[in-house]
């Protein structure tokens, strides 16, 4: 049933309801981006899946749109001075390894003709674990799971680097030893490491990786939050690219799929952006962790539905998972405009 | 496809992650123009008044 709607006349193959629909959930996917830092490619790869496109075009068109995004954001965190390039180049030949074996992992699950069921079982334990994770810390009021723009602001010399890095720093100085920014001094096996199990993840689910690799950079190898952000979308760019081409080369980017949503997300990532000058991401980041909860709850349906040849549960979890996003993002705007009016209202009122 | 590969020079695959790199350069540039031409006109459509109150 859904299957129907994917051919038919319209750009690269893409018919035009598909290419508003893909526009439309890329700017919701960017405006979750850029407000949260986090999350951007989440729910593009499983709604792919549940698009009945193949595991190959959903992981790797998800893929080619992590790239897009991150060239995007590199951009803007170039301007700002938080790039560490040293670190970057050195976490590309793991990450690029890493995603090369998910790659050849997904290829080898397909020919099985088990792709689609496996990558779903891993995306709801990964929203799962996540959406948990974000929600305890948000409840907690750790304002934990995703970056915290406030810290960008900071000096580096201000960081302290955590117990369990400088423990690892101590611990494994396998040659070479490298200098990285914020005076790091870390062995490039322990960088290496890093960058291959987070690659591996890449490449086997089409996710930019950023919210498992920014907390290893942090944690692991002692960076500070800013240059983490940083560099982990400079690494995507080169690593994302690789692997967008390697999936290219089977077929597995659909530029009729991507092109709509690097169109929508760009403008979203903007947007979401902006609204952290206005509100508190903290205030409203369980909603975010509880819409990675129902997205591991809608792709446990819609594989159930995929499973069971039942097209009404496929149909259910696809707008499960494109509805939680579009509340959560609406919740962001909303929130927005809402403080942004009381700010007006009061400077008239002072103003008086 | 399945197993590990060295990725070789494919010239159509080429162009098509480039045309996604010149799309994503494309959209930061004109989207950034956009926001500085029309960025303050619908900030005051949406927010009722000055834009400056942000």
């Amino acid at each position: 049933m859904l299957g129907s709607l994917l051919s038919g006349p319209g750009f690269l193959g893409t018919s035009p309801e598909m290419l508003a629909l893909f526009a439309g959930f890329g700017l919701v996917v960017g405006v979750l981006f850029g407000f949260f830092g986090m999350g951007g490619s989440f729910l593009v790869t499983p709604a792919l899946l549940m698009l009945d496109y193949p595991a190959p075009v959903a992981v790797g068109s998800g893929m080619a749109f992590v790239f897009g995004t991150a060239v995007i954001a590199t951009l803007k965190h170039h301007d700002l001075g938080q790039v560490d390039y040293k670190l970057g180049v050195i976490m590309i030949t793991g990450t690029t390894i890493g995603i090369e074996a998910g790659r050849a992992s997904v290829y080898y699950l397909e020919s099985m003709g088990l792709a689609g069921g496996v990558i779903s079982v891993a995306y709801v334990v990964l929203l799962g674990g996540v959406g948990a994770m974000v929600t305890r810390d948000a409840l907690k009021g750790d304002g934990g799971g995703g970056v915290d723009h406030e810290a960008t602001d900071k000096d580096l010399d201000e960081y302290e680097i955590p117990e369990i890095a400088k423990k690892i720093q101590q611990t494994v100085r396998i040659p070479p030893m490298v200098t990285l920014r914020g005076d790091v001094r870390v062995s490039a096996w322990v960088i290496t490491a890093v960058a291959f199990a987070t690659g591996v993840l890449s490449g086997f689910l089409g996710v930019g990786g950023g919210f498992i690799r920014m907390p290893a950079m942090i944690y692991a190898i002692g960076v500070p939050v800013p240059v983490a952000v940083g560099t982990d979308l400079f690494e995507i760019v080169f690593s994302g690219g690789l692997g967008s081409y390697l999936y290219g080369q089977g077929g597995g980017v659909n530029l009729g799929i991507v092109a709509p949503l690097l169109f929508g997300s760009a403008l979203g990532a903007r947007v979401g952006s902006a609204a952290t000058a206005v509100v508190d991401a903290d205030e409203i980041r369980v909603y975010f962790g509880g819409m990675l909860l129902v997205g591991s709850v809608a792709v446990g349906i819609g594989e159930v539905g995929s499973y069971l040849g039942n097209a009404t549960l496929e149909l259910l979890g696809l707008v499960l998972v494109i509805g939680a996003a579009v509340v959560v993002a609406a919740a962001v705007l909303y929130t927005t405009v809402t403080s942004l009016r009381v700010t007006r209202q009061q400077q008239t009122s002072t103003a008086d | 496809m399945a197993g590990l590969e060295i990725p070789s020079w494919d010239p159509e695959t080429a162009l098509l992650i480039g045309a996604i790199l010149l799309e994503a350069f494309v959209l930061y540039v004109g989207y950034g123009g956009l926001e500085r031409l029309v960025g303050p006109y619908l900030m005051d459509l949406i927010v009722g008044g000055n834009a400056s109150a942000r």
